[in-house]
């Protein structure tokens, strides 16, 4: 047999492009389940990640995926979606939204998710976080604490940076930062911001040496993705503020109130 | 840097039977003599993306293995039926799709290694000492020789990749495997900085670079005479 034959050749190309096509169609439909299963335990590991649910030895990482489904139900008390107005929409589920395609859509047209965790007796506020970075999406999950000002928490992730540089952001190392940080600055919406060199003040985190497109990619992610929530976080506030015993402070020194006030933010957000 | 020397070694002893004398060297002249990418200078693209650290370049090293010796056989296997004019494009397809393969099923079973993987996977199939050895090897020889001829390009691109991301990581971020060596042994108390310029990709290429100097001054015969 002659395999240099022109019909030959096309009769080898056309054989081979099927019997490839078929066997990675075969193999990516097989395997489907089990990757979407692997995304949405990622994603419950993240979310309860930055409220301090973590692995038990190794605080830097998140809890084990085996794990995760049973302490994201136990943790995570409500999902809800907002639209950037503030007003709760119904007959969204909130953990199916994709991020992606929201930030595609005109501004008042998004869907927020806001995931409502309650630990220990305190009330944290999850946001889902996305934004772009060098060479791909970058995204994560911040955690406020409620008095809707103090971060307690924070992971990103990213699809492509560069391993060493912009991919450092979804170590702990960088996340950490967070923690503590605030939000607002006299009642307004300041975000915090990735700074190069030293970080100083409430508002500001380290940047990564040689990853400076990324945290400017992270710094502009907090400021639109937390910002969309600060209509809804307003509307929380001045229900909160009407109640003449729990006028909101800046302060961080607010133990004694706060555990009452979760509850009581519980009880508004579920009344809606 | 030595253990994917000695793991070869320890590979290739209790086989001896199967090794002829011949088969032997298709491991070994990859390590040193025929290295990928100090001496034929290939896959160099790959060895500057992925040595920031330590765990990525293993990874991605033994990715490389896997697809490369896979990519061989099939290749070999079928040497004899693929039409010359469209060649290298049959070889594209083959590694193409081991290179899906491994992508899809790492992401279903072994969700962190893939991870670890992301962006890496992708190069794997822009890795031209895979269709390198499969265009000057696999296409002549048979499946058995040529599987040898993959694992040993691959450990010779592999040790390289190791050894270049050893020193990157440990000057650069001063952690080996994501371990603070440096912080344990108390260097930075004593005023040493982690030098950030080995974190950027030209490090890569003079580190590579001084490896092929110290590899040429060790075995002359492989300095180029014009």
């Amino acid at each position: 047999m002659d395999v240099n034959k022109n019909s030959y050749t096309f009769m080898f190309a056309t054989i081979m492009v099927v019997v490839v096509a078929a066997i990675l169609s075969f193999l990516a439909i097989k395997l489907k389940p089990f990757q979407a299963s692997n995304v949405r335990l990622e994603k419950m590991q993240n979310i309860i990640y930055t409220i301090g649910v973590r692995d038990a030895e190794d605080p830097t990482s998140p809890i084990s995926r085996d794990q995760a489904e049973e302490m994201y139900n136990k943790y995570i008390a409500e999902e809800l979606v907002v639209n950037t107005k503030g007003e709760i929409q119904e007959g969204v589920e909130a953990f199916a939204v994709d991020m992606a395609k929201e930030l595609k859509k005109p501004m008042d047209q998004r869907n927020w998710p806001l995931y409502v965790a309650e630990k220990d007796g305190e009330t944290y506020y999850i946001l889902p976080l996305r934004g772009k970075g060098l060479w791909g999406p970058i995204w994560g999950y911040i955690s406020i604490e409620d008095d809707l000002n103090t971060i307690f928490g924070a992971s990103f992730d990213h699809k492509s940076e560069t391993p060493g540089l912009g991919a450092e952001i979804s170590t702990s190392e960088f996340s950490n930062q967070f923690e503590g940080k605030e939000i607002l600055e006299d009642e307004d919406f300041v975000s915090v911001a990735v700074v190069k060199g030293e970080a100083s003040g409430d508002h500001e985190v380290d940047g990564i040496s040689g990853g400076t497109i990324t945290s400017v990619g992270v710094s502009d992610m907090l400021q639109e993705c937390i910002g969309a929530y600060m209509a809804y976080f307003n509307k929380l506030d001045s229900k909160e503020s009407s109640n003449p015993t729990q006028a909101l402070s800046q302060e961080q020194e607010m133990e004694p109130a706060s555990s009452e006030m979760a509850e009581t933010k519980l009880d508004t957000v579920n009344a809606e | 840097m030595s253990t994917a020397a000695e793991e070869v070694k320890e590979a290739v002893k209790p086989k001896e039977p199967l090794f002829s004398k011949k088969n032997r060297k298709l491991i070994t002249n990859p390590l040193d003599g025929d290295n990928p990418i100090t001496v034929q200078v290939l896959g160099i693209c790959s060895a500057l993306a992925i040595t920031v650290k330590v765990k990525p370049a293993f990874v991605m090293s033994v990715s490389v293995l896997a697809v490369m010796a896979l990519a061989n056989v099939i290749v070999s296997l079928m040497r004899n039926l693929i039409p010359s004019r469209i060649r290298i494009i049959v070889q594209l397809v083959v590694i193409a799709s081991l290179v899906i393969i491994v992508d899809q099923v790492l992401k279903a079973f072994m969700y962190d290694v893939s991870k670890q993987l992301s962006v890496f996977v992708g190069l794997i199939i822009t890795n031209c000492i895979i269709m390198g050895r499969l265009e000057a090897f696999a296409l002549g020889n048979g499946p058995w020789k040529s599987f040898l001829d993959g694992v040993g390009n691959a450990f010779g691109y592999a040790w390289i990749l190791i050894a270049v991301a050893f020193f990157r990581e440990l000057l650069g971020a001063g952690t080996l495997w994501g371990y603070p060596v440096f912080e344990k042994l108390g260097l930075y108390e004593l005023g040493y900085e982690n030098n950030g310029m080995m974190i950027l990709p030209p490090m890569a290429l003079i580190t590579v670079g001084i490896i092929i100097w110290v590899q040429r001054s060790k075995n002359r015969s492989l300095i180029e005479t014009n």
